[in-house]
């Protein structure tokens, strides 16, 4: 399923033809430029109250375009909520659940492909099963089993149970099995072993796979709230986005809504800009892991 | 299937192992450990566990305040999912036309996907707050009524759907727009000569013409309604007020952690595993037999 979506071939193709009405067109063009405007409108008046002092913030009517106060509230945010470190913390998770996925799926797919051994279904069912609970669905014994480990407050407890899940293994499983034989058979009469296959041939045929894969787990480590939200409880472990909400002016508090909006804008731009930056992989991986 | 090509015997069991470690730790373990909880309770002392049987699950049954997460979960999840898919299909339909710079428009749409719920969800905050929000500023020359939602339930459920909808808006709208570019427009065509006008034609082809998109749609918003929006409620709303926007996920996590009632939130999380084996049961019947490809 889902591969019947229009794919950058075929919207090319699409745009050859020639244009009969351009009424049609205006319209449309209309529209887009509404639902775009529309989508970065949030995005952009948080920009603006970031760069605001606190009492523009404060005053109504709200004014919605950009102020001086901007260096200044992110040197604040920056300092108050030990950016640095929730920033680094969250870069070390989000490569960390994107590399060691990619890498631990990469290698049972392989095997479930390449090779014949005996208790493969067992092992396929098993992996197969695991698409089927999300995290939020085992909240405190994951968090038992993890504090068993004494796993809590660490990077290894921050990441590798993220990688218990399937979709990646799927993905090389369906690409593997597109490539034909003949490529392993030829491998096997030049007397290349299976890793030399692996690393000569498949994986650099895998690179629009991984890519894609990719950008989806870095997004999902990066921004992942639950699991750092339970497995740590000192501020130098905890995630830039769970940092964020220690930040959210209260009704109690000064409204500090201008520092706030700072470190949103500094917490949001990393993933966004992964997107923007991979996005041809980032559709693709968005139809072949979502199914 | 493929010809299994490499004879080994020890080299698959070392490919597969760290999948399987790790799928044996932190997938079965915690889910027969889940099941098991569900069966105790902790002690006054927190010592040790109690056998009680069913009885976390009859509590839970009973529970109003529970009935009501089932509740608001439920209409949360499917209020952001059909609106959100509504409203993407009505304007990708009005923006359907042979255009240029469709892929610059992509681009603008899909970066949402991006933010965090939880970041969205306090951007939002922002937006409807009572004293400095644009959005009751704006509503304040229309009506007196305080949108104020630290106060009504209703607004607070709005604005975390409407946090919800606007992260997923983008990208339901590139899909939509791709599904109906890639609809021959020679079937239509031949609609119109037949004599059937735009809403028909709409309903009789382009619709079920679209259905894997919707589907694939349907899945992924329901997915991430009811499931990765933990920090939307965590970060912007906790619950409330009062229970509010106390969704299912949100109550199990609230009732283990911070009322550390570790019996009765594993129960929670027996009712949400079965909840998503019956989505998963129905993604694959619905898939094979009504989806047209």
């Amino acid at each position: 399923m889902a591969r019947t979506l229009a794919q950058p071939a075929t919207l090319a193709a699409a745009q050859e033809r020639p244009r009969r009405r351009d009424w049609h067109g205006f319209t449309a063009h209309v529209i887009l430029i509404a639902s775009v405007a529309l989508l970065a409108f949030p995005l952009y008046y948080a920009f603006v109250i970031s760069t605001q002092t606190l009492s523009q913030v404060t005053t109504t009517p709200p004014k919605p375009w950009p102020s001086t106060a901007l260096l200044a509230n992110y040197a604040e945010a920056w300092h108050r909520a030990q950016m640095g470190r929730m920033l680094v913390n969250s870069a070390i998770v989000a490569l960390g659940v994107a590399i060691g996925k990619i890498v631990i799926s990469l290698l049972s797919a392989f095997a479930i492909v390449y090779f014949d051994f005996r208790g493969k279904n067992v092992v396929f069912w098993m992996i197969f099963v695991t698409l089927m609970l999300p995290v939020p669905v085992r909240i405190v014994s994951t968090y038992q089993v993890v504090s068993v480990l004494g796993w809590v407050n660490t990077y290894w407890g921050l990441t590798v149970p993220l990688m218990a899940s399937a979709t990646g293994t799927f993905l090389f499983r369906q690409f593997f099995r597109t490539i034909p034989d003949s490529l392993a058979e030829a491998a096997q009469l030049d007397g290349a072993g299976p890793m030399r296959f692996l690393w000569t041939i498949l994986i650099p045929l895998s690179k629009a796979n991984m890519a894609a894969l990719f950008v989806i787990l870095f997004v999902y480590g990066w921004n992942d709230y639950l699991w750092p939200l339970m497995i740590t409880n000192t501020p130098e472990m905890r995630t830039a986005v769970i940092g964020i909400e220690t930040l959210v002016p209260r009704t109690s508090q000064l409204p500090e809504w201008n520092v706030a909006m700072a470190v949103a804008m500094m917490v949001l731009a990393p993933p966004v800009a992964v997107i923007v930056a991979m996005q041809r992989w980032f559709v693709k991986g968005l139809i072949e892991t979502e199914k | 299937m493929k010809r299994s090509v490499f004879p080994n015997r020890w080299l698959p069991y070392l490919l597969v192992g760290p999948q399987v470690i790790i799928t044996l730790v932190f997938f079965f373990w915690p889910a027969f450990e889940s099941l098991r909880l569900s069966l105790y309770r902790a002690s006054p002392f927190g010592d040790r566990l109690i056998y009680v049987g069913l009885t976390n699950f009859e509590r839970l049954f009973r529970d109003d305040a529970y009935l009501r997460s089932v509740i608001t979960s439920f209409v949360f999840s499917f209020v952001v999912t059909f609106a959100g898919l509504a409203l993407a299909l009505l304007l990708a339909s009005m923006a359907n036309a042979r255009i240029r710079g469709l892929a610059v428009y992509r681009s603008l749409l899909l970066w949402p996907y991006g933010i965090a719920p939880a970041i969205a969800g306090i951007i939002w905050l922002f937006v409807f707050h009572p004293s400095y929000g644009i959005l009751p500023w704006l509503l304040s020359f229309v009506t007196a009524y305080q949108f104020n939602w630290f106060l009504k339930g209703w607004v607070a459920m709005a604005l975390i759907i409407v946090a919800a909808i606007w992260k997923q808006f983008g990208y339901n709208l590139a899909f939509y727009l791709a599904g109906l570019q890639a609809i021959e427009s020679s079937v239509l065509e031949a609609a119109s000569v037949d004599g059937a006008g735009p809403i028909r034609r709409f309903f009789a082809i382009t619709f079920p013409l679209l259905s894997p998109v919707t589907f694939f749609l349907f899945t992924l918003n329901m997915t991430f309604s009811f499931f990765d929006t933990f920090g939307l409620v965590h970060a912007v709303t906790q619950g409330g007020p009062g229970d509010a926007t106390s969704i299912l996920v949100y109550r199990a996590w609230r009732d283990g952690f911070e009322g550390l009632q570790l019996g009765y939130s594993a129960a929670q999380s027996v009712v949400l595993m079965a909840l998503v084996i019956m989505l998963t049961a129905f993604q694959f019947r619905f898939a094979e037999k009504k989806v047209t490809y």
